[in-house]
């Protein structure tokens, strides 16, 4: 009876449980308890001061109907994640390209096309950035080189946006290695095979390149999506911190950022996260479910 | 007519290191005018500086409020050795359990796992602050480990799974005929093999947390508590007023751990980048 009890335990799994306990602790208290609770913090108002007060779904309606911030910081985020997603992945494409095919001294490329990856995320870099892009800084001095009058790309409220763009796109580095990475995977004899065909190169990168490296491609694109939306700190850096100059640094995250802990509006804040969440998994859905039509998964790979 | 393939790859090779010294531009542009003179950071587009000094690190290590750029950097320190450790003991716990046991519910919380891969964090934002805040956990340093004790980063579990899962089983078998319990199993034949990704999980946790500056900034407020992301962003005035060169001066420190790892774990950076996808 009490052996039976005994591998009823073990097959339960006692001593698993044990193995995970960290991650379970973290996974109920950090994680599935906290979205619960943002759930229903967000049907309420609450300043960490007093009890939350129940208000029903009066912040979503308030943030759907009544709130200008709301509407801007999205433009704002979808402007910065539709341009700085597939231009950094094409950068990325571009100059894997060129540093394929066995070329010499392709580690040292590599890691000094990689570094501004490594760097980039930094406050550092953010202040960097600011100031090589001001009025009269070293962006502007290299145009006027060629006679070019550059604007006042961070005091100017249609530039700002552009300039974080580019320093996303910056660091391309990292994208590019994965990239490299696909590339190398590629079996050199579908080259060969294609050029006894008479296909030239644009016509092979369409045909062998691009529909072998779609899987990696469709990585690089969901990951791209998930963390471009959820960018802080360059914004809140080369902008002033509070979305200006006119509101045109207003990323998502920092509206939220702003509603909960400048405002200590929680209730609000939680209703954006929420809405923030619904709307990247919407995205990264579409992504998934279109892939079908386009990500490859070749019989290439498999059957060789 | 033998030349033109080589003067074409020449060109090539040019273009890719012009482009690639653009690229690196601002780096170095930063590290020059951290030696400049204040008044002359911003004079001349050129990069070397004509009067070398060393005024801006030592003005700038002085800090804020008596509180030294030592001491942000000493936090900063603590703050990612600890997460890194936690990061490397919890994650690796849990992907042995998850690729080597069996146990009830085994395949919903492995999906569980999956999805919190994706989750954004600002969805957590606002329950965890309120939780940390409640535990009275504000200015300490306990919101930005415990969770990285409790295999908060899912990532590297998935990371160390796909790498256990490489590991032959015949090993675990012929450890359990010798007698080795799961526990054993996991500490002599498991750890010493899951190396490479540990060296991994250690390397990414190191940097990211090092240039955490969101968490950061959320918790910690009491100018002894900073980080070095902390003192930098403190030093600058985006109205205009900076000490400018002490600026500079104190984001090239900042950058130098990252670079060093970098530069030391190079090739295993670049490879774990290349087989699983990190940032």
């Amino acid at each position: 009876m009490k052996m039976a009890h005994r591998s009823a335990f073990r097959h339960g799994g006692g001593t698993a449980y044990l193995f995970l306990l960290p991650w379970l602790i973290g996974f109920f208290g950090l994680t599935l308890g906290p979205m619960l609770g943002s759930l229903y913090l967000s049907l309420t108002k609450y300043n960490l001061l007093n009890a939350p007060r129940w208000l029903g779904l009066a912040n979503y309606r308030q943030i759907f109907t009544a709130d200008d911030y709301f509407y801007r910081s999205l433009a704002v985020t979808f402007k910065y994640v539709l341009f700085s997603v597939p231009l950094k992945m094409i950068f990325a494409l571009l100059v894997a390209l060129a540093l394929n095919k066995g070329i010499r001294l392709l580690g040292i490329y590599r890691t000094v096309y990689y570094i501004p990856s490594l760097l980039g995320g930094s406050v550092a870099i953010a202040i960097v950035w600011r100031q090589i892009f001001a009025g009269d800084g070293l962006v502007n001095h290299f145009l006027g080189l060629f006679g070019i009058e550059g604007p006042a790309w961070i005091s100017h409220p249609s530039y700002i946006l552009s300039t974080i763009v580019t320093l996303s796109v910056w660091q391309f580095g990292s994208a590019m290695v994965i990239f490299l990475a696909g590339i190398k995977q590629i079996p050199a004899d579908l080259y060969e095979a294609s050029q006894v065909d008479g296909a030239n190169k644009l016509r092979q990168f369409f045909k062998i390149t691009l529909p072998m490296l779609s899987p990696v491609i469709f990585f690089n694109l969901v990951m791209g999506i998930i963390n471009s939306f959820q960018v802080f700190t360059p914004g809140y850096v080369i902008g002033d911190g509070r979305g200006g100059p006119v509101n045109s640094t207003l990323f998502y995250t920092l509206y939220l950022y702003l509603k909960g802990f400048s405002f200590f509006d929680m209730g609000y804040a939680a209703a954006l996260a929420w809405i923030m969440l619904i709307i990247i998994g919407g995205f990264t859905s579409i992504v998934f479910v279109t892939s079908k039509f386009w990500v490859f998964y070749g019989d290439g790979r498999e059957g060789k | 007519m033998a030349n033109r393939p080589n003067l074409f790859k020449a060109g090539k090779h040019l273009l890719i290191i012009a482009c690639g010294l653009l690229m690196l531009y601002p780096v170095m542009w930063l590290l020059a005018s951290s030696f400049k003179p204040n008044n002359l950071i911003f004079a001349s587009s050129g990069l070397w500086p004509k009067t070398f000094t060393l005024d801006n690190y030592v003005n700038g290590w002085k800090g804020l409020q008596g509180i030294t750029f030592s001491r942000f950097f000493l936090n900063s320190a603590v703050i990612s050795v600890l997460s890194v450790i936690g990061n490397i003991l919890t994650c690796s716990l849990a992907a042995y359990a998850f690729a080597r046991l069996e146990f009830r519910f085994k395949s919903v919380l492995f999906a569980c796992m999956l999805v919190t891969i994706m989750l954004p964090y600002h969805v957590l934002l606002i329950p965890q602050y309120i939780i940390f805040s409640k535990l009275d956990w504000i200015n300490t340093y306990l919101p930005l480990i415990v969770p990285k004790w409790l295999a908060h980063d899912s990532f590297f579990i998935l990371l160390m799974i796909q790498f256990i899962r490489g590991i032959p089983r015949e090993l675990d078998e012929s450890a359990t005929i010798d007698g080795c319990g799961s526990g054993q199993l996991y500490f002599r034949i498991i750890i010493p093999l899951l190396v490479p990704a540990l060296i991994t999980t250690a390397i990414f946790t190191f940097i990211w947390t090092w240039d955490d500056f969101f968490s950061q900034m959320i918790y910690l407020s009491e100018i002894k508590l900073f980080t070095v992301q902390l003192g930098i962003r403190s030093l600058y005035d985006p109205s205009g007023d900076s000490d400018w060169g002490a600026l500079l001066a104190m984001s090239v420190l900042s950058l130098v751990p990252i670079m060093t790892i970098f530069l030391l774990f190079q090739k295993h950076f670049l490879e774990g980048i290349a087989t699983t996808g990190l940032k």
